[in-house]
């Protein structure tokens, strides 16, 4: 009985996260941040997530994204936008801005070095 | 208290009641913890997370003005590199209060020391240890369990989430066997809290070994950040007084004194003296500046005082402008790391389902006692598995080697330039102003017997005739006449004929300049003369004609001299692998006498500019890599063309915005100092990959028990932890073995 319930408990283990980080993560999440335009507001660096992880950004102009890093980490110390060749070094405890260039509609995805802070640029 | 802060600088500020008054204006303002006015350099330092916007309007309200204080490039490294400090400090700290525990409790244990739990006694002691262990684990290793679990809440999964899980899971564990031992079978009563501290505190320890080591990869920004001097020496209404480097600002006259650096870029008003700019052009010699020379931020003033004028400050110069190009390119992606970025992407949740996997294989057909071995397998799996070192495999690399570069001189774009300048095969070059000196210079002039002058009387007429000239050549022949202090005369009717030469009329007198075909055009018999031209153009020089009043007077002969090191340079461009091409717009004989004296096989002579873009293309089609070198201005097209572009620009402007390699002193030695580069940073690179590949290939397996069979044990969750400790501080450490490349010219 005990391997059965060991057994099917593992199982469902390992569903869980295919389905918590590879289907819910990717199926999108509230659209909280859409009514709140991006140039506006900070993105927070800490604790190994940017938060908010999702931006909406209008497509065909140049925007100024503002992360705010409070993780003393080295992981946390670059930004990149590989897609727009884009990167920043974010100082710690500091406003740093990042000048991102005009982009066509698309989801771009920003992290850091080690792709362990991930975050996804939208541009509608 | 949040540890924001911001200063700014206040106006009409005079009293002890001003100061009250800020200060309590900006109490009222939300996210302000702390606000001080320092009346002596009338300035406010805000500490809080408020907006400089809020705070300075709130100083407005009260009366006065503020205005942020702009903190320099270099002041800013300095905050960063103190605040890495006190990280770094923090996380030995960490590290010794894990390890102080985890240690003893791991030699108790190799000792022999009882590490199972069967009586209320031992229940008992091991239970205060555990207690003891969890504030190491929340103290200690607080981070990893609050950035796994805000990762998880935005479905993300990274290194803090295996750290605790790993480490819980084992402490979990421990605590269920001292709680409840009755609930497991008597052998798999074992507990596991030295592994949670040791694991703890060696992941802390190679935190703190790769924050120092990572500040190393970052050296070639702090040096050039050094050339930038803090302040400078402003004359403003006949004073003169230090300035912090933020106050000055463009038409501000500074004074440089002997030994100093050039605070800004500008131009000469006053003076001169000897500027050694190796550290931005590589160039060793030190340059002559006078009135009207331009001067470089960063570069060295040697022996006179200078007076000059500020042109551009701040992020605009020269030395900021290669500052953030390096820093730009430092953190940029390499194509090749695309795999290792994929893998990355999918790495934390795929271990995690290879742990649970290996578990239920331990637990379903393992040897006794189960129970520990399948926590042992679960724990030591989630451990051992590094993203890091696959993530950090190529950025510490091209971060090293991106400085390097900068360091010699050579500015890379990005990472992907890097990495195809490391497959080139063949290399355009233009002749002018890359392999040549791009002033031409009168090599020769002769006279024929029928001319009724000396050498200086012709040289005199054909300066004369060529001042109305636009053509490169007529500058050689200008400046010579310079250089022998002849007086010009009086020229008219001067005409320029298409692929002919010049012709007008010169103190009365009717002059011609050009070549064969201009000549028979004006029925001018040329003689013996076609053989001399013949003989300077195998020398590697243009020769003209010359007549005067309708009769043969001379030839001259004008050559773009090579520059010095273009021989060696090519030589160790050829030893490299590379085919060399040459392109010019002279003719093929002059063409192929250059190329003979520089040992070029591929000759491309008589060019339009707009043909080295179409033979680019054309070595390309045949599937060659092909590198272009040009002056980053009039190759424009080809360089874009090109897989890499290498500017020999001396560092203009154009040149750092257009081409993927800059390359400030002009030699084409520093073409192979690029590709040198580019290949050792790529090995450096692969180096990396393969190592963190095979880490985790083999580290995986092995922590899920398959070397079981043969060694009849498993591996140690503690062994676990500092293999992944310490595998992302070799692949930092590999990446800084970069930092002593030498390029084969100066090793």
């Amino acid at each position: 009985m005990l391997t059965l319930i060991v057994n099917v408990a593992g199982l469902l283990l390992i569903a869980a996260i295919v389905w918590w980080f590879w289907i819910a993560g990717r199926s999108g999440k509230t659209g909280a941040d859409r009514t709140v335009p991006a140039a506006g507001r900070e993105i927070l660096v800490k604790d190994g997530v940017y938060e908010p992880d999702r931006i909406f950004l209008p497509a065909g102009s140049p925007a100024t994204l503002k992360f705010r890093r409070e993780d003393p980490s080295p992981c946390a110390e670059y930004v990149l936008f590989p897609d727009l060749e884009v990167s920043a070094q974010l100082a710690v405890h500091e406003v740093t801005e990042v000048r991102l260039p005009a982009a066509e509609p698309g989801k771009y995805p920003f992290t850091c070095q080690m792709q362990m802070y991930r975050g996804t640029l939208e541009v509608e | 208290m949040s540890e924001l802060k911001q200063t700014f600088r206040l106006e009409g500020a005079s009293c002890a009641g001003c100061v009250r008054k800020i200060e309590g204006a900006l109490a009222e303002v939300p996210g302000v913890e702390d606000a001080r006015v320092n009346l002596a350099d009338k300035t406010l330092l805000v500490q809080g997370d408020a907006t400089a916007e809020a705070c300075i309007a709130a100083v407005k309200n009260a009366g006065y003005g503020a205005e942020p204080v702009r903190v320099s490039e270099r002041e800013r490294r300095e905050q960063q590199r103190a605040e890495e400090q006190r990280h770094y400090r923090d996380l030995l700290k960490r590290c010794a209060i894990a390890l102080g525990l985890g240690i003893p409790l791991m030699a108790w244990g190799l000792l022999g020391g009882e590490m199972m739990v069967n009586t209320p006694p031992q229940q008992r002691a091991w239970g205060v240890v555990g207690l003891l262990t969890l504030g190491v684990l929340v103290y200690c290793g607080g981070h990893f369990f609050t950035g796994a679990w805000r990762a998880f809440l935005h479905h993300n999964a990274n290194m803090d989430t295996l750290v605790a899980l790993g480490t819980g899971t084992a402490w979990a564990f421990s605590m269920l066997v001292v709680a409840a031992p009755q609930l497991l079978p008597e052998a798999a009563r074992h507990v596991y809290f030295e592994a949670s501290a040791m694991i703890i505190g060696l992941i802390n320890l190679g935190q703190a070994l790769e924050l120092r080591a990572r500040g190393r990869t970052s050296a070639a920004v702090e040096k050039l950040l050094e050339l930038q001097d803090p302040t400078a020496r402003v004359v403003r209404d006949g004073r003169e007084e230090d300035l912090p480097l933020e106050q000055v600002a463009v038409g501000d006259r500074i004074r440089v004194r002997p030994g100093e650096k050039i605070p800004v870029d500008g131009t000469v008003d006053e003076g001169s003296s000897l500027v050694d700019e190796s550290m931005l052009t590589g160039e060793p010699v030190p340059v002559k500046k006078s009135t009207g020379d331009f001067l470089s931020a960063g570069t060295l003033n040697k022996n006179g005082t200078l007076l000059f004028r500020a042109e551009k400050v701040g992020a605009e110069t020269r030395l900021a402008q290669i500052i953030e190009m390096v820093k730009n390119a430092q953190s940029s992606r390499v194509p090749i790391a695309r795999l290792a970025d994929t893998i990355s992407s999918i790495f934390v949740p795929t271990v995690m389902i290879i742990a649970v996997l290996a578990a239920l294989a331990w637990f379903n057909f393992g040897p006794d006692p189960r129970a520990a071995h399948t926590l042992v397998v679960l724990t030591s799996v989630l451990i051992i598995a590094c993203p890091c070192a696959l993530g950090l495999a190529t950025p510490m690399s091209v971060m090293v080697g991106v400085g390097k570069g900068a360091e010699y001189g050579v500015l890379i774009r990005n990472g992907k330039a890097l990495q195809q300048a490391s497959h080139l095969d063949t290399l355009v070059v233009d002749k002018t102003g890359t392999l040549t000196e791009g002033a031409p210079q009168l090599t020769e002039i002769e006279t024929d017997a029928g001319f009724d002058g000396s050498e200086d009387d012709l040289l005199r007429l054909l300066a004369s005739l060529e001042q109305g000239s636009e053509h490169p050549l007529a500058e050689a022949v200008l400046s010579a006449a310079r250089e022998r202090e002849l007086t010009l005369l009086e020229t008219r009717d001067f005409e320029a004929i298409t692929a002919h030469g010049v012709q007008g009329d010169v103190d009365g007198r009717r002059v011609l300049l050009g070549n064969r075909k201009l000549m028979e055009r004006e029925d001018i018999d040329i003689g013996d003369w076609q053989k001399k031209v013949q003989e300077l153009g195998e020398k590697g020089s243009t020769a003209m004609y010359a007549s005067v009043d309708g009769k043969m007077a001379g030839v001259i002969a004008v050559a773009d001299p090579l520059r010095m090191d273009a021989t060696s340079a090519i030589k160790r461009l050829q030893k490299l692998g590379l085919r060399i091409h040459m392109l010019t717009g002279d003719n093929q004989g002059t063409a192929n006498a250059v190329a003979k004296q520089l040992g070029i096989d591929s000759v491309h002579a008589e060019l339009q500019p707009e043909d080295k873009e179409r033979i680019v293309g054309e070595l390309q089609d045949q599937g060659d890599h092909v590198g272009m070198a040009g002056d980053g201005i009039n190759d424009a097209p080809a360089l874009a063309r090109a897989e890499v572009g290498f500017a020999i620009g001396a560092g203009t402007d154009v040149a750092i915005e257009t081409a993927d390699v800059t390359l400030m002193r002009s030699s084409l030695h520093g073409v192979a100092d690029a590709i040198e580069l580019s290949r050792g940073t790529l090995r450096n690179i692969k180096q990396n990959l393969f190592g963190a590949f095979i880490y985790n290939v083999l580290g995986i397996p092995i922590a899920a028990g398959v070397l079981y069979p043969f060694t009849g044990a498993l591996l140690s969750p503690v062994i676990a932890g500092a293999a992944m400790a310490f595998s992302s501080v070799t692949v930092v450490s590999n990446a800084n073995r970069l930092r002593w490349f030498k390029p084969e010219e100066t090793a």
